[in-house]
């Protein structure tokens, strides 16, 4: 990736090294860095918000009542007096977590499964792929639906496992196909037959070689697990109480949101703005680190599974 | 190619009913239709809550295995068995694949058509203010949740009704209206249309009008569209005649895919605006343990995944010439 100017001129202390020169690129994109900033203040917000209030989001205020924003409640209170503010920020604690961990789970399960496949082919491949395409035949938001009621007890770190393993199957196609090319390379061949295991030449060998592809999958994920997770708390499939998400909080609130809209727009802003965020900085990072490559597929994600968000990029020139 | 269709056909429909059934065990063991009937008021004795879950086929200390055998019979002869309440499952969807049809016509004609055109222009005009901002505009929109444009779309119409009636935010329309279609009903119609399919609107300018901006800038390099111009054709006809019927042949099959697939998508739209279509009964199924219309939904989810895949294989072979040649 180094251009025949990085080689050499410059002095030794500024060699441009790969992340150097992937950051400079991602630093031009405006947006990009918007998107970032955007994502640290969410994360600070979360975190630290809650410290600057005395109210906490279990706390119930019956002397305000559905009271709208104030200097005592900065987001105003619900319907049983809770604290709007203290509320939203919880559930963005969730939703960010949630989204992020799906997206590294369901990126790590589609490098794996897909490479693998790749790598071995025959029977490992055909047994791999025909889950692939049974996944995607598969209502995924029913699935999690139904499967809700059995995992109830057990906590949200369960809804990350079954958000991710329903949202891995396309990437591990891609993953595959670019598995498919990686495995004729020479220093690949010359691993295989200096007796390296096949495992460590997949995971040594093949897949750092996709970290870019990955890394920018793994960003598009987590928006989409956002949004999915989102989506499925809105109906009560997701995350139970007491947890609360940015899906919970809107669900409880929206029969009111007609007359109250703060209640409806203080949480869903949130939502919008994790979901923005990571879009532009996925946007950035794939113009930073494949500045003519993935661009062009043009991605499908199905419909039907909007609850798992959609993601179509146009090539940007 | 006939032969290579059937082939894949053959796969397919075998991978529909293994989710199918996949969907029906997992609703049989994990739903619990017994609590539908308990809580009642005056309770009901216990024998008789037993004997209608076994007439309809729910009753969860039958084996799953049994009751899959008892559906799997009746879905081979067409029946897909009855809901919680006793109704059959067939008529209930027939009855909701109508409203869905309804809602769904429109909004996808209209959403895919400005969809097209919005992406062709951004692509035309790259990088000046409006690719810029229908850019901007379909990276928040598809940022968010469909659930949440449909709720501040009712908060908005909420302010502008100022307390009169004119747009409708509930419902397929007024009770009164049921079944006529007289002027004054299809207006009524109309009021309740209006924020559901907006919504739908919405979602697909955005998602299209990124897929059409990128096959228009792929094509507006190439060389046939100098040569048309060449030919002394104005800017205008080349673009469109030219481009933009090349550049929509590899965007059809993909609208083609979604447009079906939101038959099963529009989940979000029918909930918050109260249409008792396919997508509500995706929820209400699960909310409400039955465990039939469940594995109905599953099956025909299922099902449209595989036609949406045919269709916009079909489709691409049909369209687009470089593929016949193979």
């Amino acid at each position: 990736m180094r251009t025949a100017r990085a080689r050499g001129r410059t002095p030794r202390a500024e060699q441009p090294t790969r992340l150097r020169l992937t950051a400079r690129r991602f630093a031009r994109n405006r947006l990009a860095l918007l998107g970032l900033a955007l994502l640290v203040l969410l994360f600070l917000a979360a975190y630290a918000g809650p410290l600057l209030t005395r109210w906490d989001h279990r706390t119930h205020d019956f002397l305000s009542l559905l009271s709208g924003p104030s200097a005592d409640h900065w987001f105003g209170t619900t319907q049983s007096g809770l604290d709007l503010y203290a509320l939203t920020l919880r559930g963005l604690q969730k939703s960010l977590v949630i989204g992020l961990l799906v997206g590294v789970v369901s990126t790590s399960l589609s490098a794996v499964v897909g490479a693998f496949a790749g790598y071995f082919g025959g029977w490992t491949d055909r047994v791999l792929m025909g889950a692939v395409d049974l996944l995607l035949v598969m209502p995924a938001f029913l699935f999690v639906a139904v499967l809700s009621p059995l995992v109830r007890g057990s906590g949200w770190p369960v809804f990350v496992v079954l958000l991710a393993a329903f949202s891995w199957m396309i990437t591990g196609r891609v993953v595959r196909s670019v598995t498919l090319t990686l495995k004729e390379r020479e220093y690949v061949k010359a691993a295989k037959y200096l007796g390296v295991p096949a495992p460590v030449i997949v995971f040594r060998h093949i897949l750092p070689h996709m970290a870019s592809l990955l890394i920018i999958e793994a960003v598009i994920q987590a928006g989409a697990a956002v949004i999915g997770e989102s989506g499925l708390s809105y109906f009560g499939f997701g995350v139970q109480p007491p947890d609360v998400s940015l899906g919970t909080v809107i669900a409880d609130n929206t029969n009111m949101a007609a007359s109250y809209p703060w209640l409806f727009f203080f949480p869903a802003g949130c939502l919008v703005l994790i979901g923005v965020s990571l879009a532009f900085v996925g946007d950035g990072l794939r113009d930073a680190l494949d500045p003519d490559a993935a661009g062009a597929r043009a991605r499908v994600r199905r419909r039907g599974k909007r609850a798992y968000g959609v993601v179509a990029e146009g090539r940007r020139r | 190619m006939g032969r290579y269709l059937l082939r894949r056909l053959a796969s397919y429909l075998v991978l529909v009913a293994v989710a199918a059934s996949l969907t029906y065990f997992l609703a049989g063991l994990s739903l619990n239709p017994r609590a539908r009937f308990e809580g009642r008021n005056p309770p009901l004795p216990e024998a008789a809550v037993t004997r209608t879950l076994d007439d309809y086929n729910l009753n969860p200390d039958t084996p799953v295995v049994a009751r899959f055998a008892r559906w799997a019979g009746d879905v081979a002869h067409g029946d897909l068995g009855r809901t919680i309440d006793g109704d059959s499952v067939n008529d209930d969807f027939g009855r909701r694949v109508g409203v869905s049809a309804r809602l769904l016509l429109l909004a996808t004609l209209a959403g895919s058509a400005l969809g097209v055109a919005v992406g062709a222009y951004g692509a035309i005009r790259q990088y000046r203010l409006f690719d810029r901002f229908s850019t901007l505009v379909s990276f928040f929109v598809l940022a968010m949740p469909v659930f949440v444009i449909g709720v501040a779309l009712k908060i908005g119409a909420t302010a502008l009704n100022e307390g009169t009636q004119t747009i409708k935010v509930l419902g397929e329309y007024d009770a009164q209206y049921a079944g006529r279609w007289d002027p004054a009903a299809l207006l009524n119609r109309a009021q309740h249309m209006l924020l559901p399919a907006l919504t739908l609107i919405i979602v697909q300018v955005a998602l299209y009008s990124r897929y059409q901006r990128s096959t228009m800038l792929d094509v507006l390099g190439a060389d046939f569209l100098r040569t048309a111009r060449a030919k002394g054709l104005r800017r205008r006809t080349a673009l469109v005649r030219h481009g933009l019927r090349t550049a929509v042949l590899p965007v059809v099959p993909l609208l083609v895919y979604n447009i079906v697939l939101l038959f099963a998508g529009a989940t979000f739209v029918e909930k918050t605006f109260g249409w008792h279509g396919m997508g509500e009964l995706l929820v209400d199924s699960v909310a409400g343990q039955d465990v039939n219309s469940v594995a109905a939904v599953g099956l025909f989810a299922a099902a449209l995944v595989v036609v949406a895949g045919l269709l916009a294989d079909l489709l691409y072979a049909a369209l687009d010439p470089r593929v016949r040649v193979r």
